[in-house]
């Protein structure tokens, strides 16, 4: 599975796309960002405020709790503020 | 609404294009755009806006310049460090373009003047720096009918997306809100301000042209605009992604709930 980093998100993981191999128990978003939260101090900054970063499967808009079934890729992108 | 000899000269490389032409000119000429923020997005949107013919434009902005803002906010100049952003920019725009009629609104826009502020206009261009004000410029508009083109920067990246909120797909369905993309705001001080975080100068300069890019289209009607799609940019590794968004059921201002 390719997952994709955007903005701060990006930042905080300190890479702009990664090639991961999921567990199989992972079916949800949701599933797959309190997974990814324990993979390292970096990615439980970035996902610190969960509900506050989207996510898009195949470069769709996708609540967190949307299956991950038969996804090629899956973009993480935080609102951003600046101006 | 009929152009001048000078004008015709002025805009002949839009006039000669099919997909603006002198219909699309005189559009421009006769359309209002409120910017908000006449920051590091808000600097060449005003700059492009204004060079292209639009024929009111107004700005809100209750800030000041300072050197630091310099390096981004191409708008304004050394010598208008401490002087009101709308006067400086009214200075830049006035000296590009003497046909553009300037409107300063020297406040903050809130949750309470937005609606106001808005009415005025017929498309409305969000360059803010702060969630604040992005909730309330797409409630405002949402609420008052006007299209809005938002855009925002981080240290690296930008985000840009067209919401025609108050009106329905050709297939029925509603248009997406900002709030179907966005539905929470970071809590306060969890997503660092340019101040801390610093930012590429030159990004805001190609995000705020793609706005205005976006705010002409609405304008003129052409091509495919970014409706229901959200174009991220990340200047760090020069990748452009657009992301498909829909309408959502459970958005406050058009869900079901």
């Amino acid at each position: 599975m390719k997952l994709s980093y955007f903005a701060w998100v990006r930042e905080r993981i300190g890479k702009p796309e990664e090639e991961i191999e999921l567990p199989a128990h992972i079916s949800t978003i949701a599933d797959l960002v309190a997974w990814l939260k324990g993979r390292g101090e970096e990615y439980a900054h970035a996902f610190e405020h969960a509900e506050v970063v989207r996510a898009a499967i195949d470069r769709r808009h996708v609540r967190p709790d949307a299956s991950i079934a038969g996804a090629r890729e899956i973009a993480f992108f935080p609102p951003m503020t600046g101006g | 609404m009929t152009l001048s000899p000078s004008e015709i000269e002025r805009y002949a490389r839009h006039l000669v294009l099919r997909e603006i032409g002198g219909p699309g000119q005189a559009k421009l000429k006769a359309a209002r755009v409120l910017v908000v923020g006449a920051g590091g997005l808000g600097s060449p949107l005003l700059q492009y806006l204004a060079a292209a013919g639009l024929g009111t434009i107004g700005l809100v902005d209750d800030d000041l310049v300072s050197l630091s803002n310099l390096q981004r906010q191409v708008i304004h100049g050394t010598e208008d460090i401490g002087k009101a952003k709308t006067k400086t920019a009214a200075a830049a725009l006035e000296k590009l373009n003497p046909h553009v009629r300037f409107k300063a609104h020297a406040t903050r826009l809130t949750a309470e003047n937005a609606r106001e502020l808005v009415q005025g206009y017929d498309v409305v261009a969000d360059g803010s720096d702060n969630f604040e004000t992005r909730y309330a410029v797409s409630d405002a508009c949402f609420h008052e009918g006007k299209p809005l083109v938002t855009a925002a920067l981080g240290t690296f990246d930008g985000s840009l997306t067209t919401i025609r909120a108050h009106e329905r797909r050709s297939d029925g369905a509603w248009n997406p809100t900002y709030r179907c993309l966005f539905p929470t705001p970071p809590p306060p001080g969890t997503v660092p301000a340019c101040a801390e975080a610093g930012i590429l100068g030159a990004l805001a300069g190609v995000v705020g042209s793609l706005m205005a890019i976006e705010v002409i289209r609405e304008i003129v009607g052409f091509g495919e605009g970014l409706v229901g799609r959200l174009l991220m940019m990340d200047a760090h590794s020069m990748r452009f992604e657009t992301l498909l968004y829909e309408w959502d059921a459970h958005n406050p201002l058009t869900g079901k709930e």
